[in-house]
């Protein structure tokens, strides 16, 4: 047997839409962490209810992994076209474990592999002198050193059933998805118990169908243990002693949770992939535990009309002094545009989340892309202040959605708070989220209200012109603080004034809040370094993790690189990423769009331009190779100035 | 010490147009504000944009002058967020009903328990006088440059489909019926619409007080004027939905009397229906302490700022070792 591959591979379970792709890859995420093990694994799907390909790639290691690879160890599939789309990133000595009942399959009888795809795996097949036949991809595979794993998942199924003597089992096809899984377990060696009790997990909620997949899943792991005894396989999952204070979070749910303990109680949304999840997840959830208090906390979710009712129903929901949010995807921020204004000139703390996916327009929606921050930075007619927060991983994510809850008190201003589909679709183990770790801060809000702080007329002066441009917030129903607001500009109490005199104090006011935000908010949350170096690269979101995978695998090779992972994109922290970036010689801009937002953003901001640009725009993340690739070539000098990934099926 | 209609007035200056109907709402709103005793920290006037945006201005309670079409969803946020608030949303025709009209209608399936009053004069004042959606077909108000090419909505007729609770319709003339009707809409249970004809007396030139109150149309006998105007209450006309078998019934009647339109134009509650179970009861059926532990009213952090949302449940299902 050669040597062999434990605890580090990457496996791939692929199939139609509603198939249960996501059910088997979650369990077997959950195994690999019961198991000790760290995990990072994506999804990657259509626009598309069922039927259409969908797969799910998950890094497992002995150490935290951040990011995907290109290729595949282990591709575990139930129908034909996951083996269409994917045997060509089979690694050598990797495995594909098939269906026996679907090879004779030929690629035009696959209706969802569209004519592009077809044409570039008719390419491959016609290239290697093969047929166009699902046997012939398999071929294609073998020739390379792939073992090949037949499963024959509908025998398998009716020996099932006869053995449980219930000859209705045969039919539940459904439950192939964790047949494959439990093949693919088994020739990796991986524990039988522990997998069982992730299983019993996933499915939880439904005792008899959990029982059911346990047997099921038994029953394959035994068989393909027996059959492929001898197969000599390279790779191997292990399990460890666990981390008590592991986690494996889910990034839909990331968020929501940050917004439960940040003390978010109110949130509007309209259905958006892919940042629905958010709402939905607090919805399911709108009854909260409290420590110590005797009661519970809840939070109204109201999904609304549309995006426009979604942000001015969280603007009057902030007025009262809820903290209140709206989570949405980019066209359902397009529509916010407007009255991100009316809360900016209002000073009305109100925290958007938004999850980018690939657009313009409608894009490709259910695909990752960083293409908002052009936008985000600048959306509204006319000026005013607004802060916009980037998080770049799940883990990020929960304490930052805590923190834009405090700035968006703290300076009585709209609070942008980016994530994205690569984070909201993805899975990772982790430390525990510390629900303590960061203090509630609501600014300035007056209760009582003094008669110093009256004008004139006795009203309430909301909008107080002073030395500090953060005037003390009143919330509606206050009693003896009446005030006003509203869209045109206003006077102190917060009525329609044109005068030019007061125009401009109410601007400088408004505007002088960013400049009070950028000294007090801390570095950390500006931006962060890692790593040294004369290169240096500059990105953010959730390029994060193949970015620092890329850096550990170039620094073992002796390869030193610097990273600033830019998070506060407004107001531009200038001074801190002008003096991060002082002594490095060649800066890289490494991006999830066209253009390459943040590169422009920081030569508008400090004046600094990239040398070497490395963007994506296809719709699927950045992978470890990828980065790792590019940046070699910029070492190596035969770096184009700008260099387009393109991987990803 | 009982509140007077002068606690509810601002000193703004009023820059509305002589003769404007806006003053007539205006006034129903503050004598029906003191009527009610609200007090004006417990009250919040919403405006959309417009001429009628500006009315918060000048009343004395709390006033969120938000942007074009959006005026519901700003107050229904509000009021869900703080139920113990008195929330009235007010706004133009094109408002409420142009620009604002997908809000209108899927304001009318919540039932959030607040009232909406339309300031209905069928043109665009403020941006100097366009066709607005209550405008009838081939009507030509002196700013058009054609006539109408657009047929008019029926306010009342779409507030009732949408599902609105309570629906009336006012003249800004009529300070003391209006105001009685505001009343009324506050005191309902659920969402309660008001659409009230307002002349501008510098845009509209066809819909004018002088046409509503009949100045065109003498009595040859009495050689007084005929008003278009009459009472529903007077004719004996109920719209209240006593119970749940008299809906259909109940609906059939408003859309026939919402469509009559030129020489007879009805006035007063079109339909009343409380039957129908309000947002904030929809709520307590899934949140039971959610009017007196409102969104606005807890308390999330301890006295030492820590937060006191306990996620724990949550957390220990994505504990590995589960």
């Amino acid at each position: 047997m050669e040597k062999r591959t434990t605890n580090s591979l990457s496996w791939v379970i692929g199939g139609a839409q509603g198939s249960g792709v996501d059910s088997a890859a979650n369990i077997f995420s959950r195994a690999c962490a019961a198991g000790g093990l760290h995990v990072f694994g994506k999804r990657e799907y259509y626009s598309n209810i069922k039927g259409e390909h969908s797969y799910f790639t998950v890094r497992v290691s002995d150490i935290p992994v951040h990011s995907h690879i290109n290729e595949i160890n282990v591709l575990t599939s139930f129908d034909a076209e996951t083996v269409f789309r994917h045997f060509e990133d089979v690694t050598p000595g990797g495995a594909i474990i098939y269906d026996s009942d679907v090879v004779k399959t030929l690629l035009s009888e696959v209706p969802t592999v569209d004519d592009h795809a077809a044409a570039r795996i008719k390419n491959s097949l016609e290239k290697s002198g093969l047929g166009l036949s699902m046997q012939d991809a398999l071929e294609h595979a073998k020739r390379r050193g792939v073992l090949l794993f037949q499963v024959p998942f509908f025998q398998l199924l009716q020996e099932f059933a006869q053995k449980a003597n219930d000859p209705s089992l045969s039919k539940l096809t459904r439950m192939v998805n964790v047949m494959a899984l439990s093949a693919s377990m088994a020739i990796m060696d991986f524990d039988n118990d522990v997998l069982a009790r992730a299983i019993q997990f996933i499915f939880r909620a439904k005792k008899k169908v959990a029982e059911l997949n346990v047997s099921a899943s038994a029953h394959v792991y035994n068989y393909a243990k027996a059959k492929f005894a001898g197969s000599n396989f390279a790779y191997g999952l292990k399990t460890r002693p666990i981390d008590k204070n592991m986690i494996i979070a889910q990034g839909s749910q990331s968020s929501a949770l940050g917004k439960m303990v940040a003390g978010c109680r109110f949130q509007t949304y309209y259905p958006i992939t892919p940042a629905s999840d958010d709402s939905e997840f607090l919805e399911a959830n709108e009854i909260l535990d409290l420590n110590d208090t005797g009661k519970k906390g809840s939070t109204v979710v109201v999904q609304t009309e549309d995006e426009i009712a979604a942000i001015a129903m969280a603007i009057g929901s902030a007025l009262t002094g809820a903290r209140s949010a709206t989570a949405t995807s980019g066209p359902g921020f397009s529509l916010m545009a407007e009255a991100l204004g009316w809360a900016g000139i209002n000073e009305v703390p109100v925290v958007i989340s938004l999850y980018q996916r690939a657009g313009p327009s409608t894009g490709l929606p259910t695909r990752h892309e960083q293409g908002d921050l052009n936008f985000v930075v600048n959306a509204g007619h006319g000026e005013f202040p607004r802060i916009v927060l980037a998080s770049g991983d799940i883990e990020e994510s929960f304490y930052d959605t805590i923190k834009v809850f405090n700035l968006a008190d703290r300076y009585q201003m709209p609070v942008i708070h980016m994530l994205d589909k690569a984070i909201a679709n993805s899975v990772t183990t982790c430390q525990n989220f510390d629900p303590g770790k960061i203090a509630i801060d609501r600014g300035s809000i007056v209760r009582q209200v003094m008669d110093k702080d009256k004008g004139a007329a006795g009203n309430y002066l909301r909008f107080k012109l002073s030395d500090n441009p953060i005037s003390p917030r009143v919330v509606l129903g206050t009693k003896d603080a009446i005030f006003w607001n509203t869209g045109d500009e206003h006077t102190e109490e917060g009525h329609i004034t044109e005068d030019p005199e007061l125009r401009v104090q109410m601007m400088d006011k408004r505007m002088d809040k960013l400049g009070v935000a950028l000294r007090e908010i801390p570095d950390g949350d500006k931006a962060v370094a890692y790593g040294s170096g004369d290169v240096a690269i500059i990105s953010w979101g959730s390029t994060k993790g193949a970015i620092l995978d890329a850096m550990e695998k170039l620094e073992a090779e002796g390869i030193k690189i610097k990273f600033i992972q830019v998070r506060l994109m407004s107001p531009f922290p200038s001074e801190l990423v002008k003096s991060m970036l002082k002594g490095c010689k060649v800066v890289v801009d490494i991006e999830m769009n066209y253009t390459g937002q943040l590169g422009s953003l920081m030569r508008q901001q400090t004046g600094i331009e990239w040398n070497y640009q490395i963007v994506k725009y296809n719709g699927r993340p950045m992978s470890l190779d990828e980065v790792y690739n590019a940046v070699i070539r910029i070492k190596g000098g035969d770096a184009p100035r700008r260099q387009v990934l393109k991987s990803g099926a | 010490m009982a509140l007077k209609l002068s606690d509810y007035k601002t000193d703004v200056h009023n820059d509305w147009c002589p003769g404007c109907g806006d003053f007539g709402i205006l006034n129903a709103i503050q004598m029906a504000l003191a009527d009610m005793q609200v007090p004006p920290y417990k009250a919040t006037i919403f405006s959309g944009i417009g001429c009628s945006g500006k009315t918060p201005h000048f009343i004395r309670t709390y006033g969120i002058h938000t942007l074009h079409g959006r005026v519901l969803p700003f107050a229904q946020g509000a009021k869900l967020a703080n139920p113990d608030l008195e929330m009235i949303a007010v706004g133009g025709d094109g408002d409420g009903l142009g620009i604002g009209a997908g809000h209108f209608v899927s304001a009318g399936r919540r039932n959030v328990d607040l009232v909406y009053i339309i300031f209905n004069n069928a043109v665009y004042g403020l941006t100097k006088g366009q066709a607005a959606p209550t405008l009838k077909l081939g009507m030509k108000t002196k700013s058009l440059p054609q006539p109408n090419v657009n047929n008019s909505v029926n306010p009342i007729a779409l507030a009732l489909v949408a599902g609105f609770t309570f629906l009336a319709r006012g003249y800004s003339y009529d300070v003391r019926h209006l105001k009685d009707l505001i009343n009324k809409a506050v005191a309902h249970k659920g969402l309660a619409f008001i659409d009230v004809l307002q002349p501008c007396p510098t845009y509209n030139d066809i819909n004018t007080k002088e046409w509503f109150q009949g100045l065109d149309k003498v009595d040859p006998e009495t050689h007084k004027a005929m008003p278009r105007m009459y009472k529903l209450e007077e004719t004996g006309y109920d719209g209240v939905v006593h119970n749940p078998d008299e809906i259909n019934q109940k609906m059939a009647q408003v859309i026939e009397k919402s469509n009559e339109w030129g020489d007879r134009i009805p006035i007063g509650i079109f339909y009343q229906n409380e039957h129908v179970p309000t947002y904030q009861e929809r709520i307590t059926a899934r949140i039971p302490d959610y009017m007196e532990n409102s969104p606005a009213a807890q308390q999330i952090a301890d006295k030492n700022d820590k937060p006191i949302t306990n996620i724990g449940r949550l957390l220990s299902d994505l504990q590995v070792d589960k």
